[in-house]
């Protein structure tokens, strides 16, 4: 696991519907990952294959460990003081823990949406897309490119037609909803080859929560989505696969119907059927 | 209560009527082209003091700015930080300081060694006034910048030094420029640290190494004078200073109002 390259070229993206696949090779892997902050072991020896171009649901009750193994898979655990992570992820069987591994590079490459949609402030709706493309001085697409990516990924957020009048405007003016979806498009402009997804619907209206699962719906095949729920109805609708977490530890993985219908553990079966969280 | 609520305008409403009453009749084109004339000569004006206050406030803005800018967002980055604690602390007591004291302090390491007056002496001394208005002023705004924005940013790729720059500080920009131009009002006004650093000048100079000419000098000047022309040309300078103030201020008010506005408004 030494001296791996610095640099995280992503593999070309398999546009193809492989849910039927369900032995698609794993995007990412997780190997005996445990995270902590300061003495706390918010993540206890977790081991997870996400598959390609799926869509995988992590569910359990609040402080389960669930949002911090997803923010462990695109290194941002890290940024918060006193926390800490060993184990290994592997992004396409490379370790982004391994020595010389640079995290921004990381971050470039795996999207993340947060609970609350954070559209920066201060930037138009078409800045806010873009701000991603500009973070990197190198390889910034010329103005017209990134005109062309910016209606791209607002066309795959489904807010082209809503918002490509006024891209000028400030991203603030925009709807709860509409900046969720927003936050996406910023994400799905760099392209990356993961999306994680942290609680995206935990403050937006039943309407707005709708466009957010059908937009992960178009998204599966062509991005392997990371989604972390507490609502299982939603779990149930969005993804493939459903992972479930108690107390920093994995309990089980499995297809979604499956995970729904015939749980192998009993603290799954306890949990999706309402007896405790 | 709205008793004291009134009373505690008071002094702003008979200062400002009687500053008009007073200095209004001496503000004419002269008073901000002219230089003063010999006593006894009528006519003349303030124009050396006015740009040796513009000077003044230049130097004074181009040190304390940047530093009290870096400060507060190290500060606002690193909370908790052995550091941070103490630069807080000392910027606090630093705040605090009688202007007087700063006054001597410059002399002392920046007059006496040249072995005389000089504008720059005076800038430093009112920019190392500005830096904990402006350090904890900013502190305070970057603090209310969501840690969600830095935290979407990071996730981004944003590397942490853009992360602070072109987000956080963007976003709480408003709020600091505000409270930038109330330090500048406030630090435009100090007469006692150019006592004994820009002194004060006669005559035109725009030089930073000469002593040089600076609005509350003159009316300090003027008004311990035993003339009356030069009254009532300290008052007509104290009506320029505290317009210029206000310019400031309504600046600071029109500046948190821009669209695209961020936190702090």
């Amino acid at each position: 696991m030494t001296d791996r390259p610095a640099t995280l070229t992503p593999p070309p993206v398999v546009k193809n519907d492989s849910r039927a696949a369900t032995a698609a090779r794993a995007r990412i892997s997780v190997r005996n990952l445990d995270a902590r902050f300061g003495a706390n072991r918010a993540v206890r020896d977790v081991s997870i294959d996400f598959p390609d171009g799926q869509v995988t649901a992590i569910i359990g009750p609040s402080g389960c460990g669930k949002s911090t193994l997803l923010r462990c898979l695109n290194r941002m655990h890290e940024t918060v003081p006193t926390a800490r992570v060993s184990g290994e992820v592997l992004l396409d069987g490379r370790d982004l823990y391994a020595r010389g591994v640079n995290p921004i590079e990381v971050r470039r490459h795996i999207g993340m949406v947060f609970q609350r949609p954070t559209p920066f402030p201060t930037m138009s709706i078409r800045d806010n897309v873009a701000a991603g493309l500009r973070a990197s001085s190198r390889d910034r697409p010329s103005r017209r490119r990134e005109g062309e990516i910016v209606e791209e990924s607002l066309r795959t957020a489904g807010l082209w037609d809503e918002v490509h009048e006024r891209l000028k405007d400030s991203a603030t003016a925009l709807s709860g909803g509409q900046q969720q979806r927003l936050c996406i498009a910023r994400a799905m402009a760099t392209r990356p080859s993961v999306i994680l997804l942290d609680e995206p619907t935990a403050s937006l209206d039943p309407l707005s929560t709708q466009k957010v699962e059908e937009l992960v719906h178009q998204l599966r095949g062509s991005v392997t989505v990371i989604i972390v729920t507490h609502n299982m109805q939603q779990a149930a609708r969005v993804s493939d696969r459903t992972a479930f977490m108690l107390l920093g530890e994995l309990v089980e993985t499995a297809p979604t119907p499956e995970m729904f219908t015939t749980p192998s553990d009993p603290r799954t079966e306890a949990y999706i059927t309402g007896r405790f969280g | 209560m709205w008793l004291a609520a009134i009373l505690a305008t008071l002094p702003l409403i008979l200062l400002l009527f009687h500053l008009l009453r007073e200095g209004a009749s001496s503000i004419d084109l002269a008073f901000f082209t002219r230089l003063p004339k010999p006593v006894g000569e009528a006519g003349g004006g303030m124009a050396h003091a006015i740009v040796g206050t513009l000077i003044l406030v230049g130097i004074a803005g181009a040190i304390g700015l940047p530093v009290g800018i870096g400060a507060g967002l190290y500060l606002a980055e690193q909370r908790g930080a052995r550091l941070a604690t103490s630069v807080r602390f000392l910027s606090d007591v630093l705040n605090g300081m009688p202007s007087i004291v700063m006054g001597i302090f410059a002399w002392h390491f920046l007059v006496r060694p040249v072995g005389h007056f000089s504008a720059l002496a005076g800038g430093i001394a009112l920019g190392a006034m500005m830096i904990p208005l402006v350090t904890r002023a900013t502190e305070e705004m970057v603090r209310i910048v969501p840690t969600a924005l830095r935290e979407a940013a990071l996730a981004l790729g944003y590397p942490h030094w853009r992360t602070s720059v072109s987000i956080v500080l963007r976003t709480a920009l408003p709020g600091i420029v505000t409270a930038a131009l109330v330090a500048i009002a406030r630090i435009a006004g100090e007469t006692a640290p150019l006592l004994f650093t820009a002194f004060g000048n006669a005559w035109w100079s725009v030089r930073v190494d000469q002593p040089i000419a600076a609005l509350p000098l003159q009316i300090y000047e003027y008004a311990k004078s035993p003339y009356d022309d030069w009254h009532r040309l300290a008052w007509a300078a104290a009506l320029v200073l505290i317009g210029l103030v206000l310019i400031i201020s309504l600046l600071a008010r029109f500046v948190t109002r821009s669209r695209h506005g961020g936190v702090g408004d």
